[in-house]
């Protein structure tokens, strides 16, 4: 019972930082909202009973994936802007 | 206004397709066919502890290898199109980093880079594996790289890690055919103790090769990425 309604609240602040990632009009708190989305999803997967997945979300949505989207951001806002 | 009206249509298409979905959602009583095949079978037959490794590894091998192909062909295409001119290395200034990342990141990397071995050393014992240990591994090095943004990564030792692991992978793979039952079967190998860190067969060599071609595909993505940042 307690895992459930974990992870409805879980599910919910996924879909609140989805929204927020989507329409927030400064690009940084986009890619952060992104990443916390994937951390949620990998806690949703441990939840689930899949800790392979639970890693890989971990590692390379949260962390990697975020890290590259900053360097990105950097590189183009130097181009232009 | 037209384009948030499509985009909505488009929304309230995904939710009408993904609505039956929801509708037959329910709990799984039984396995189906080929994974009750998997379940009782795998023990016995491939001899790992992690029922997910012997998929990946030994009946799904051949897929494995496929996603380690791809991985590879996007970090050389990121590789290619990211070329850092010695010039570019040269003017590059960045900003030094706050004493508590500096030290943070020296105590922590060991660890987190342990870990990443420890994740894909232990692949067929406890959840995780070749593909979670090297982006492990990764993530340690981009805590290194945030720590100390001048840090150069030597790239021959990774080109060089890269290809003899992904040789390695190809080769044990090619031995299944000739000393065993098929490509990549792991019975090369004496199975031993289930559950024992020398078991299994082949699959921790093969693991520990996929840990570290992964580790250093994803290694060599962050270090190019970093390598072409400065601040003006």
């Amino acid at each position: 019972m307690i895992l459930i309604i974990a992870a409805i609240i879980i599910g919910l602040a996924m879909i609140a930082m989805a929204i927020i990632a989507v329409i927030h009009k400064k690009l940084t708190v986009a890619v952060i909202a992104a990443g916390v989305v994937s951390l949620f999803a990998s806690i949703l997967y441990l939840l689930l009973a899949a800790p392979d997945v639970a890693m890989t979300e971990a590692a390379i949505g949260s962390g990697l994936t975020t890290i590259i989207f900053f360097y990105v951001l950097n590189k183009i806002r130097r181009k232009h802007g | 206004m037209v384009k948030k009206t499509f985009i909505f249509l488009v929304l309230v298409g995904f939710a009408a397709m993904l609505l039956s979905f929801i509708m037959n959602f329910g709990d799984n009583t039984a396995l189906n066919d080929l994974a009750s095949r998997y379940a009782s079978q795998g023990p016995e037959e491939v001899g790992a502890a992690n029922l997910v490794t012997a998929v990946i590894v030994t009946y799904r091998g051949l897929d494995t290898l496929g996603e380690v192909t791809i991985l590879f062909l996007s970090a050389s295409i990121i590789g290619f199109f990211l070329k850092v001119q010695a010039k570019d290395m040269k003017e590059r200034s960045i900003r030094k980093t706050s004493e508590i990342l500096r030290t943070a990141s020296k105590v922590l990397t060991p660890a987190i880079m342990l870990l990443g071995v420890y994740v894909f050393i232990n692949g067929h014992l406890t959840p995780g594996g070749g593909f979670q240990g090297g982006a492990i591994i990764a993530s340690g090095l981009v805590l290194m790289l945030l720590g100390n943004p001048n840090l150069q990564v030597n790239h021959k030792i990774i080109y060089i890690t890269e290809s003899i692991s992904g040789f390695a992978f190809v080769f044990i793979g090619i031995l299944g055919i000739i000393l065993a039952g098929g490509f990549l079967d792991n019975s090369i190998l004496p199975l031993g103790t289930f559950g024992k860190i020398l078991s299994a067969g082949a699959i921790p060599i093969i693991y520990i090769f996929i840990g570290l071609k992964v580790g250093s595909e994803l290694s060599n993505i962050v270090s190019n990425m970093q390598e072409t940042q400065k601040e003006d």
